[in-house]
């Protein structure tokens, strides 16, 4: 049996250990030990976005509409998986200028300003309460449900309580204490509440249990697994509708929720809170992308079969969906099922009340409250000395305030609307949020006016289509202005604005909330002046990565303030003991005496403004600063000179770098074609050294003779012709040298002129040993030939080529054997090629000669002493013109039984004469 | 007796010239045509001086004058290097290595016959 004492002793039990979990890691992480950093617990703290609206509410959104319930997960299963690079630059942005809420930032990017961020504070606070006193019904709807145990049906009309004996009351009331300890614990916000953190990622772990033990009781315990549940549920007509996708417009519902939820796992204040506020250290999010989907997806593992399983177990339909996980262990008598459920719901309920609360808290006192306390000069707070205990105050006030606001709503308009309903409402408030802060954060253009005038324009239009409906159904309003509109303009019906009809209300409501936001957005920023400060955080916020944590900022402030002023300010909003240590840090790391500087310089205005933000928000940080500090903001030019320069330094050290990696590589290539040209000159030098050799020797031999002819006109008649002949042999192998030497010139500059026809080649080589019979028959050298018949006619220079046999003829005759010479000459087609190979008797060519033959100057010398040597070019020039042809001149064959060179020609020879003539 | 000069030469033309000069001018001609039969020639019948080229068959007039002045014995063995390339630094090699004299293809048959002289400390006639 459970009894109300029960309930609420295990109640007030979980909620003490819910402290003393957070005391604890409250003391380790003054002792700095804290153990947020770590990933699991991080991703266990997101896990606040699942409220008792997913506890309770989801299953009854499954019971009602089916699949419907999945998009809010889907959102930020997407924000986690697909956009993580957007959560990661909230991130880098909420640390490097220590914003402290979603207020905070939206107004600093739009350059700190106090209206912004108070319009963004009323938003939230708005938006959110009734999503607090959603929390609120949840946890009293549940402690009476449980109440009734074992009965399961609650009674429906209760008569209305004393707020005394009311529970949600109470817990309210436990909350706000929980939050107000925990909370506001320390003035600077920047830092972290570890304690809470630590104590909702418990939370977090104890209503996932719940709902798992559960989902496996139902799925387990109750049927036979998910097969026999659906089965079952299979059989059930109306239960089949939920398990499909048939109803009409539930894709634009789905695409609606979807986008719905990804703004809102962001811009909902709580999530700002636990993702960036709280985020210890980047690399955090790098776990949480894939822990928290992870942890969505457990979560909603069991929604279906739970509400499938409740479905079949009341099929009267007298049992309120949205308590399903609650009922369904009750009416089988498992009482500490029940209660676990209970205590789960409860923990999803004060997770989300807690967080919150000290966000919205935050907002209001920094965003809201402060500014107008600092303005109001007649209340003498300028001056006052120490402003900690009045930032505590009003900030626990405004806890205290929030509840009560959650408790007074849920007390006179909760009963009218399913949990799902109002969640979504709150997430449509926040949505308001996304074209200011995303814009803001990649868009350079958008400025405070644009902001300012979106904002409101979507909070108006977010009112009027969704806050002032649900007003009308719990009968604040006439009901008769949802379906005839306001004084009967049908126009301006709220579900069918301008008579946009055939969407359901939240897709209608979003769909005009975003064309006036982000329209007025753009269009105002677009047509509107942006200020100095607006453009600077402008440039901040979109480049975050570009500007290292110093760099531009510190040179904002112009003019300067005294050490002693700025320290005073710190004191008064961050107590004694803080400020001292800041500034003895400060001047600690920069090797200073702080006894000695008297003027602060920019960058100690900067670090006191961060510090002042942390405590107060932005725009009242900014405030206070002007106050102490003599002079100007920069103008408008110099802070964007200052902000060009810097991006321009960058640049340029960027094209600088880019610069000197091509200077790298274009010395490579130099030094590459100065190794080449020294090669070349190298080469060109032996070239003419060997030339120069060459020449000389023929030369040497008829200028010796025709001295010796002339100095010795006594010689034998025998003698002077032998002589002579010497002198004229040796002249034509000059003649001949020179010839090759320039032919070789030519052919390697590319100056040779070819003159191009189709030639029959037996015929070319027929006109070639033609030129050689005179030789042949004097040496007495046997000449074979051996031509194919029908080669195809092939493209190219007559006499080149001739040039080329005679080359060939000409070795095989000096080469062959001496007393019984024989060569042969075949011509034939092999393959795509018409072949000529000229074959001697020879003794053939020397192994270690064959690799060098076809090199310049490379003359024979084995065994010819007594002939006289050729130039040393024949081979060479010859393989360059057949190559010339793009064929090939090759030793096919060689031994002490003789040699064989081929000249392979190929049949399309002319694509390339055609090619290398260019 | 003579005075023996080798003429180590590997074109047949310009060995036919210079012995055909150097008998003129009396002295006894040795012909080697390659860098190996040179060696052997000064190992079994040392010159009195030797006409030496230096682009040669199996082994080069470098190596062969290098060969000739690392033995004591042929220290007075005049060498005179005849050179086809005409670079600077072959003379120079040549000369560190011990040549006496240098001669540059083509060459001058009387300057030839006359420094052959000139080393071989023969008086030459005036015409």
């Amino acid at each position: 049996m459970l009894v109300d004492w029960i309930i609420i002793l295990s109640s007030i039990g979980y909620l003490l250990v819910l402290f003393a979990i957070a005391y604890f890691a409250d003391k380790r992480a003054e002792r700095g030990a804290g153990i947020t950093s770590h990933p699991y617990i991080y991703a266990l703290s997101l896990g606040v976005y699942c409220t008792s609206w997913t506890f309770y509410g989801s299953v009854g959104r499954a019971a009602s509409s089916g699949l419907d319930f999945l998009p809010i997960y889907l959102g930020p299963t997407l924000v986690f998986v697909l956009w993580w690079l957007v959560v990661k630059k909230i991130i880098r942005i909420t640390k490097a200028h220590r914003i402290t809420s979603i207020a905070d930032f939206i107004s600093s990017r739009y350059g700190k300003s106090t209206p912004l961020s108070a319009l963004v504070t009323v938003i939230a606070v708005v938006g959110i309460v009734p999503y607090i006193s959603l929390q609120l019904k949840a946890v009293a709807t549940s402690f009476n449900v449980l109440k009734q145990y074992p009965e399961v049906i609650a009674p429906l009309n209760s008569p209305p309580i004393a707020t005394v004996a009311d529970t949600a009351f109470w817990v309210a009331l436990v909350l706000a204490i929980f939050a107000i300890l925990f909370g506001t614990r320390h003035i600077d916000n920047s830092e972290h509440h570890d304690g809470v953190v630590v104590a909702i990622a418990f939370e977090s772990v104890v209503k996932l249990l719940a709902f798992l033990a559960v989902g496996i009781f139902v799925t387990f315990g109750l049927y036979d697994g998910f097969g026999d549940l659906f089965q079952q549920a299979s059989r059930v007509p109306e239960l089949v509708q939920l398990m499909t996708f048939e109803k009409e417009g539930a894709y634009t519902t789905w695409v609606t929720l979807t986008t719905l939820s990804m703004v809102a796992a962001v811009c909902l204040p709580r999530q700002f809170q636990v993702i960036a506020v709280e985020n210890v250290n980047e690399p955090e999010l790098r776990k949480g992308v894939w822990l928290f989907p992870l942890y969505l997806l457990a979560i909603n593992i069991f929604v279906l079969p739970i509400a499938l399983g409740g479905m079949l177990q009341f099929p009267r339909g007298d049992v309120n969906a949205d308590t399903f996980i609650l009922t369904l262990p009750m009416a089988h008598e498992q009482e500490m099922l029940a209660l676990l459920v209970f205590l789960g719901g409860l923990s999803a309920a004060t997770s989300m009340v807690i967080v919150a609360t000290i966000a919205l808290s935050t907002m209001v006192c920094n965003d809201l409250v402060m500014p107008v306390l600092l303005r109001w000069n007649w209340l003498g707070l300028r001056e006052k000395s120490d402003f900690t205990g009045v930032l505590l105050f009003v900030r626990r006030s405004s806890i205290i305030l929030i509840l009560l606001f959650g408790y007074a709503y849920f007390r006179f308009l909760g009963e009218s609307d399913a949990l799902v309903t109002i969640g979504l409402i709150s997430f449509a408030a926040v949505f308001q949020f996304a074209p200011a802060m995303i814009g803001g954060m990649f868009w350079k253009g958008g400025n405070r006016k644009g902001a300012l005038v979106g904002l409101s324009l979507g909070f108006v239009v977010w009112a009027y289509t969704l806050l002032l409906p649900a007003f009308a159904k719990s009968g604040l309003l006439p009901i008769t202005f949802i379906a005839a509109g306001p004084l009967g303009v049908e126009l301006l019906r709220p579900y069918e604005l301008f008579g946009l009809q055939g969407l359901d209300h939240l897709t209608h409501a979003l769909f005009w909330t975003t064309v006036f936001n982000a329209g007025a957005y753009v269009f105002v920023s677009l047509y509107t002046r942006h200020s100095a400060i607006e453009r600077v955080q402008g440039a901040l916020f979109v480049d975050v990565y570009r500007y290292a944590d110093q760099g531009a900022r510190s040179q904002i402030w112009q003019g300067s303030a005294s050490v002693e002023d700025l320290f005073n300010l710190l004191v008064r909003f961050l107590g004694r003991a803080r400020a001292d240590r800041a500034f003895s840090g400060y001047f600690r790391d920069r090797g200073l005496e702080r006894r000695r500087v008297i003027t602060a310089d920019a960058d100690l205005v900067h670090v006191t403004e961060r510090l002042l933000s942390g405590a107060i928000g932005a725009a009242s940080a900014r405030v206070m600063i002007s106050s102490v500090v003599k002079g100007e903001v920069v103008r408008l030019e110099e802070v964007m000179t200052i902000l060009d320069e810097t991006s321009q330094v960058i640049e340029y050290s960027q094209s600088l770098e880019q610069k000197s990696k091509e200077l790298e590589s274009t010395t490579a290539q130099l030094r590459a074609a100065n190794e080449r040209l020294q090669e070349l000159d190298r080469l060109k030098d032996e070239f003419l050294s060997t030339v120069s050799h060459e020449l000389r020797t023929p030369l040497t031999s008829i200028r010796s003779f025709s001295e010796i002819l002339s100095d010795h006109p006594d010689l034998e008649e025998e003698e002077k012709s032998r002589f002579l002949e010497i002198i004229v042999k040796e002249s034509v192998r000059l003649t001949r040298l020179i010839n090759q030497v320039l032919d070789l010139a030519k052919i390697e500059a590319g100056q040779m002129e070819w003159i191009l026809e189709d030639l029959d080649i037996p015929q070319v080589v027929e006109n070639s040993m033609d030129t050689m019979s005179a030789i042949l028959s004097e040496k007495e050298i046997a000449l074979d030939v051996d031509f194919a018949s029908d080669l195809p006619v092939i493209r190219g220079d007559r006499d080149r080529l001739m040039q080329v046999f005679v080359n060939l003829l000409s070795n095989a005759i000096k080469f062959c054997d001496e007393s019984r010479g024989w060569v042969k000459v075949s011509v034939f087609l092999q393959g795509e090629e018409v072949a000529i190979t000229v074959a001697d008797n020879g003794r053939g060519v020397p192994w270690q000669a064959r690799e060098h033959i076809f090199e310049k100057f490379h003359q024979s010398r084995e065994g010819l002493a007594d002939k006289p040597h050729g130039t040393g070019l024949g081979l060479s020039i010859s393989r360059q013109i057949v190559e010339h042809f793009g064929g090939r001149l090759e030793l096919v064959q060689t031994g002490s039984r003789g040699s064989v060179f081929g000249v392979f020609l190929p049949l399309q020879a002319k694509q390339i004469v055609a090619k290398a003539g260019e | 007796m003579p005075q023996t000069v080798l003429v180590v030469e590997d074109e047949p033309h310009i060995v036919d010239s210079l012995s055909f000069l150097m008998k003129k001018a009396g002295f006894d001609v040795f012909i080697a045509r390659d860098g190996d039969a040179a060696l052997r020639m000064v190992e079994s019948r040392p010159p009195d001086l030797i006409l030496l080229d230096i682009m040669l068959p199996r082994r080069d007039g470098f190596e062969v004058l290098k060969y000739v002045r690392a033995n004591d014995a042929w220290k007075e063995m005049r060498v005179i290097l005849l050179t086809a390339k005409g670079r600077d630094v072959d003379r120079l090699k040549g000369m560190e290595l011990g040549a006496d004299d240098f001669v540059t293809k083509p060459f001058s048959t009387k300057d030839v016959v006359r420094l052959v002289k000139q080393h071989l400390g023969v008086e030459e006639k005036l015409a």
